[in-house]
């Protein structure tokens, strides 16, 4: 594959939006929407891949409605999926605080905080389903925060002018998850739903260009199985390690979701990341993961770098004077409370600049001296008491007395398969939900959303548009020798894995992609360094195939093989996301494209050029991929530039 | 740091397992003990050796995923702290640290320090949920929940389901992790239709599994990483004996 990028294309895809005024849109959808008779249900057998927020609830309200399902994941058990981790708290428009919240402005919100990059009808139904999420979960148990009347409890996040985050303690999406893991144990005791634990999709079934299936390997025994299925629903997550250090757990992983963009399905805005400004830092080499802290912490913390270069005092030591209040000098509206990727490119910048501090230089301070002196231990304890605790484990400093150290890090992927108003991907039969797929965040996500998003698709959407599909098919069952192919496919594969026996650990090569990624196509890239970018990262790729270690074999629980599997498939994932970098020559929601900014370093975006969705299509291995465009159209809302000045 | 680690290795559920006897140095006190044993993973990839099987996911102390037994503690010597969040600095240069799985007859070895935790799932199936189909919940605040009652459910839900309490447990019993879910729906009213049914089914359940029962060691609570007490095994009691008597 060549450098050389194609300019953007010019064929179109088809949202189907339904017609009619924005707030009616779900509505008429679902009025007009075909339906699948009781009995026939029972006919149907969906796959649901994944069982995070999106899948178990996907998974658990398919099978109520009375479709056979079939839920998988990689997990020794359902809960553990990585929606687990989630900490803040989930939006819906209840207006419970009645100050002022509606369905229009969580959308407005919503649209706004991804840049305009979203798409307007998606975004509105999202906001429109938020409520009876919050109905659902109560109605489970889900033990949210109550006030002393007993009724639910809200917080402002994110920046949000209005309280309409729900949460529980920094144990949000733990709860979430156990009240759609009960969900899904509900239907698998009633035989409804049958769950395949430690099997992880390898590749697609496709039939006359349907989705007619998975194939899977048992982590345990190695076997290698096609599961038949009318329709398959990947609810697989983001792919944050594709930068190797981030905020997400070590299994996640872009798998899934590239064997269908190598099958066909169109990937969207692979470039769009989130980079999150209060991670722990790095301590080392050695480091697997960073560690995510409640954005909440920003409340009541200033940030700050020294403003010498090379300055050598600890912080408690260095005077005012001589201290650089970053976010408070070039954002004095909203000072620290500046959005995300504002928060943490400054950051960078200064880290970059050699007024990082921490070892290698990769933090900044985030004190709370003030705010102690200000309103006392014990109400900085009540608030952060937990976060306090976890940072002091983590890194051995004590935050009351000295400042944390912060430094931003990968969160959350805006993009993923493209998906239209139903939720299919470009390939039939083939359905995406939650942060697999591209659909609600445009090129920024606002805090407490993701949760929302994930269970809007798996509880609200997805099962009133599945069915759509079903009863139009022609129940044509995946052909044996398809099934068989695909098999086949992933054994060979698992072989060619296993015939690594070089001399560098797959590890070593997953690090090596992430700190490319991390440099060039984090949050601020240039067209250099992403066209440099590309090209290291396909000598990567070649080296990986000729000298990683692969050692074990494919029998038994080898988990060094499903590492390789992984990172073979970030490998691929890195050079699509800086192509999507180089060809999106505008700088938007969480990125700043170094060529398109203001006099005084500020977003450029181009309305004009980029008012799109970029998704790409794979045309095989010796050829490069396509830029598909899906223009989008703002019919009520008005578009805006974002300004945090 | 220079430690020396004696590691379970055990090749199968069926195999016979030993200890091996690994030296590792250049152990960083800034090192998590999970980050310690990738380190030695991959010198053992390095060499071509299969490394040892252990598993983790989150690596932030929420999803339940890490185990070990670490030197006779299931995760490890600090309080209300899973494997993950356990850093190398609370060990010293030249420690010998014995690491193994978490053992009780309904947790299998699958290989070396990875054990099969479904028997919980099971458990969770029997009862662990309120029977509520999508779609049919009426208005959140339609129903006000004190807010202590509301914590109270939080601080039992809290639970990560890791298993720790029952490799701890002398008697391998589930019960810290039964009455965790039982007394998070007791607490609500929303628990309340299927109160008695649930508590009978998932202690039969938990009884199929082949977990012990529980004679009052504590040892559960002093491991549990979300800390939760022992206490709800009372609670757990309670509700048992009061639904041989209460019908619903």
């Amino acid at each position: 594959m060549g450098t050389a990028v194609s300019a953007p294309a010019s064929m179109t895809l088809d949202g189907k939006v339904p017609v009619g005024p924005l707030a009616e849109k779900w509505t008429s959808y679902r009025s007009d929407a075909r339906l699948v008779s009781p009995k026939n249900k029972r006919q149907f057998h969906v796959a649901i891949v994944g069982s995070g927020l999106a899948g178990a609830s996907a998974a658990a309200t398919l099978a109520e409605q009375g479709y056979r399902v079939s839920c998988f994941c990689f997990h020794d058990s359902p809960r553990r999926a990585h929606s687990v981790a989630a900490q803040g708290g989930i939006n819906a428009a209840k207006n419970y605080q009645y100050d002022g919240d509606s369905v229009w402005r969580l959308f407005h919100d919503t649209i706004k905080g991804g840049d305009f990059r979203s798409r307007e009808a998606n975004v509105y139904r999202l906001a429109e389903v938020s409520s009876q999420i919050i109905d659902q979960c109560v109605a489970q148990g889900v033990p949210f925060a109550r006030e002393y009347g007993g009724y639910l409890a809200n917080r402002s996040f994110g920046g949000a002018l209005v309280s309409r985050t729900f949460y529980c303690k920094g144990q949000t999406g733990q709860q979430l998850l156990l009240g759609a893991y009960g969900a899904l144990n509900r239907q698998i005791a009633a035989g409804n739903v049958v769950m395949h634990t430690r099997h992880e999709m390898l590749d697609l079934v496709l039939t006359a260009g349907a989705c007619r299936g998975i194939v899977t390997r048992n982590l345990l025994t190695g076997e290698i199985q096609s599961h038949a299925a009318d329709a398959v629903v990947l609810a697989t997550g983001g792919h944050s390690n594709v930068f190797y250090l981030s905020t997400n757990a070590a299994g996640c992983n872009v798998t899934a979701t590239w064997r269908a963009y190598k099958l066909g399905a169109a990937f969207a805005n692979p470039c769009f990341t989130q980079i999150h400004p209060t991670c722990i830092p790095p301590s080392g080499e050695h480091q697997a993961k960073l560690t995510l802290m409640s954005e909440s912490l920003r409340n009541d913390g200033r940030m700050w770098v020294p403003k010498k270069v090379g300055e050598s005092r600890p912080p408690t030591e260095i005077p005012e004077v001589d201290r650089d209040y970053l976010l408070e000098r070039k954002y004095p509206a909203y000072g620290n409370l500046a959005p995300r990727d504002i928060a943490s490119r400054a950051a960078k910048e200064v880290c970059e600049e050699g007024r990082g501090v921490g070892p290698k230089g990769l933090g900044v301070y985030l004190d709370f001296a003030e705010s102690i002196a200000e309103r006392g231990r014990a109400e900085i304890e009540s608030r952060y008491g937990n976060l306090f605790r976890m940072y002091e484990e983590i890194t051995g400093e004590n935050p009351y007395r000295v400042p944390m150290r912060i430094f931003p890090a990968p969160h959350y992927t805006m993009g993923g398969l493209w998906v239209d108003y139903e939720l299919m991907t470009t390939i039939p039969g083939l359905f995406a939900i939650g942060e697999a797929n591209f659909s609600d965040h445009g090129a920024n996500r606002l805090g407490a959303s993701a949760l929302m998003q994930g269970l809007a698709d798996g509880y609200f959407v997805l099962p009133q548009t599945i069915g759509n599909y079903l009863s139009a098919s022609r129940r044509l069952p995946a052909v044996n020798g398809e099934l068989q192919d695909g098999a086949r496919r992933v054994t060979d594969r698992v072989g060619k894995l296993l015939a690594l026996r070089g001399n560098r650990t797959v590890e070593s090569f997953h690090r090596e992609l992430g700190r490319v990624m991390w440099q060039y196509c984090g949050m601020s890239r240039g067209r250099e360094g992403l066209l440099e970018a590309i090209e290291k990262i396909q000598q990567l790729r070649e080296e990986f195939w000729s000298s990683a270690c692969v050692p074990g074999d494919h029998t038994h629980l080898n988990m060094a093989l499903e590492k390789a599997g992984r990172v073979a498939d970030f490998l691929e994932l890195g050079e699509l996301m800086c192509r999507d970098a180089l060809t999106r020559e505008e700088s938007c929601g969480c990125h700043l494209r170094e060529e398109y900014q203001t006099a005084d370093g500020e977003a450029q975006r181009n309305d004009e050029q980029f008012a799109h969705v970029a998704a790409w299509n794979c045309h095989g291995e010796d050829h490069e991929p396509v830029r598909q465009q899906e223009e989008l159209v703002f019919s009520e809302v008005k578009v805006a530039e974002r300004s945090y000045k | 740091m220079k430690l020396t680690l004696h590691i379970w290795r055990q090749a199968g559920s069926h195999s016979t397992g030993r200890f091996e006897t690994y030296d590792l140095a250049d152990v960083r006190p800034d090192m998590s003990f999970l980050e310690m044993l990738d380190q030695l993973n991959e010198q053992l990839v390095a060499s071509n050796t299969e490394p040892v099987a252990f598993e983790y996911d989150c690596r932030e102390g929420i999803c339940g995923t890490c185990s070990l037994v670490i030197n006779g503690t299931p995760h490890g010597p600090r309080n209300a702290t899973t494997t993950c969040q356990t850093y190398m600095r609370h060990f010293h240069d030249g420690d010998e640290i014995f690491i193994e799985p978490f053992r009780a007859a309904a947790f299998p070895i699958i290989r070396d320090l990875v054990v099969d935790r479904s028997s919980l799932d099971r458990v969770a199936q029997a009862g662990g949920f309120i029977s509520v189909g999508t779609g049919n919940a009426p208005d959140a605040n339609a129903l006000p929940i004190a807010k202590q009652d509301a914590e109270d459910a939080l601080s039992a839900a809290a639970c990560i389901g890791c298993g720790a309490c029952v490799a701890a447990c002398p008697n391998a019993s589930a019960s810290l992790f039964t009455a965790a879910k039982i007394s998070h729906f007791a607490d609500l009213p929303q628990g309340g239709p299927e109160r008695g049914e649930r508590v009978r089914r998932m202690i039969a359940a938990m009884d199929e599994e082949m977990f012990g029962s529980c004679t009052n060691h504590g040892e559960c609570e002093a491991v549990c990483p979300m800390e939760i007490s022992t206490r709800l095994i009372g609670q757990m009691n309670r509700e048992y004996l009061r639904s041989l008597v209460v019908q619903t």
